[in-house]
């Protein structure tokens, strides 16, 4: 009995918890709509400017893979020079991944550079 | 079966003398790069010979071109930006031909081969790493300093924009290369499969068919290629300039 109890008000807790959330996600996306208009101006040109389907899909794939790869051979370097094998690659390995995804992101117009205005 | 890497390969014409021990050859791609220049430079001397007011064939394309390289540049790296006018109609203009006169069969690609991309993508990455010192000073390295990131997170977005700055060589030259190295071999297979299946009696002639309406569809697809990637090309070039020219924005 006092097991359920507590289990009710627990579940008394996280629903409100829950109708919290949800709003927060409400007014979130009230203020990502009202910012959504002026990007989708700048979306909408850079796609235009990329004609073909397989050229944007080529452009994207290579940025993915041109990150990872820098990343790989300073991961590489780095453990040559300093002898920290593996700790170089690994570390780098995850930035140039890092930094492919972000590539992508900005060759798909999704984000311009973070602080920018345009 | 045709060998399709054949088309790649680099031959020697005439040898033009040693330095360090090492040859330094004429080959079959420095001849179809002498082309391309001799090409660009009669097409624009050719096109401004008349100077009418109301332009022939050759001087709507000379003026096409100029103008359509001058917007590139102004609407994504600004005014400022047509001081590397001539750098970005250089290599849109060399790689535009480049590719076109590839597409003539029996020819050599020059941009198919990654050294040749790569040399180009280095060049446009060390203008801007040039330029940028240059202008900014050590301003430069705001590029890789977003504003508005809290101070906990800021080492490693500087590590990941730096990465992401090294990237741009490769990724500007590969696209290019693997774009024509891919697009001439499948060319040359399905070509190849015309004569194959031809070779095989009456119903091969009617299968031959197939083969043969896709390789004019994909020749058409490469002349849309070869202009897209001189395109692509050009205005990443006219992007990164931009950065050089306003790094903090």
């Amino acid at each position: 009995m006092a097991g359920d109890t507590r289990e009710e008000s627990g579940n008394g807790g996280r629903s409100a918890e829950e109708a919290a959330l949800s709003a927060r996600l409400q007014r979130l996306g009230e203020r990502l709509n009202e910012k959504r208009p002026a990007q989708d101006v700048k979306t909408g040109s850079r796609s235009r400017s990329d004609p073909s389907a397989l050229a944007r899909g080529f452009r994207l794939s290579t940025e993915l893979v041109a990150g990872v790869l820098v990343g790989a051979f300073i991961g590489w370097a780095l453990d040559r020079w300093l002898g920290i094998s593996p700790w170089g690659m690994i570390v780098f390995l995850l930035l140039g991944f890092a930094a492919g995804v972000v590539n992508v992101i900005r060759a798909a117009g999704l984000s311009s550079r973070p602080g920018t205005e345009r | 079966m045709a060998d399709p890497i054949h088309q790649f390969e680099i031959t020697k014409i005439a040898t033009l003398g040693h330095i360090g021990g090492h040859e330094i050859a004429f080959t079959n791609s420095a001849l179809y790069m002498a082309i391309t220049v001799v090409g660009i430079w009669a097409l624009l001397v050719g096109g401004s010979a008349s100077r009418a007011l109301v332009p022939g064939r050759m001087q709507s394309i000379a003026e096409m071109s100029y103008e359509f390289v001058a917007n590139t540049i102004q609407s994504t790296a600004g005014k400022e930006g047509m001081k590397f006018f001539p750098l970005v109609f250089t290599l849109f203009m060399f790689i535009l031909v480049a590719n076109i006169i590839g597409l003539i069969p029996y020819t050599f690609t020059v941009t198919s081969h990654i050294i040749i991309t790569a040399a180009l993508a280095l060049l446009v990455f060390l203008t801007v790493i040039v330029y940028g010192f240059y202008k900014n000073g050590l301003g430069f390295f705001r590029l890789f300093v977003p504003s508005g990131i809290p101070i906990y997170i800021l080492p490693l977005i500087v590590f990941i924009e730096v990465l992401s700055f090294l990237s741009r060589p490769i990724s500007h030259s590969v696209r290019l290369f693997a774009n024509m190295l891919a697009g001439h071999i499948t060319l040359k297979v399905f070509a190849s499969f015309i004569t194959l299946l031809g070779g095989l009696g009456i119903f091969g002639i009617f299968g031959a068919t197939l083969p043969l309406i896709l390789v004019v569809a994909l020749t058409a697809l490469e002349l849309l290629v070869a202009f897209l990637q001189a395109y692509v090309f050009a205005i990443l070039t006219c992007i990164y300039l931009n950065d050089a020219i306003h790094p903090g924005h």
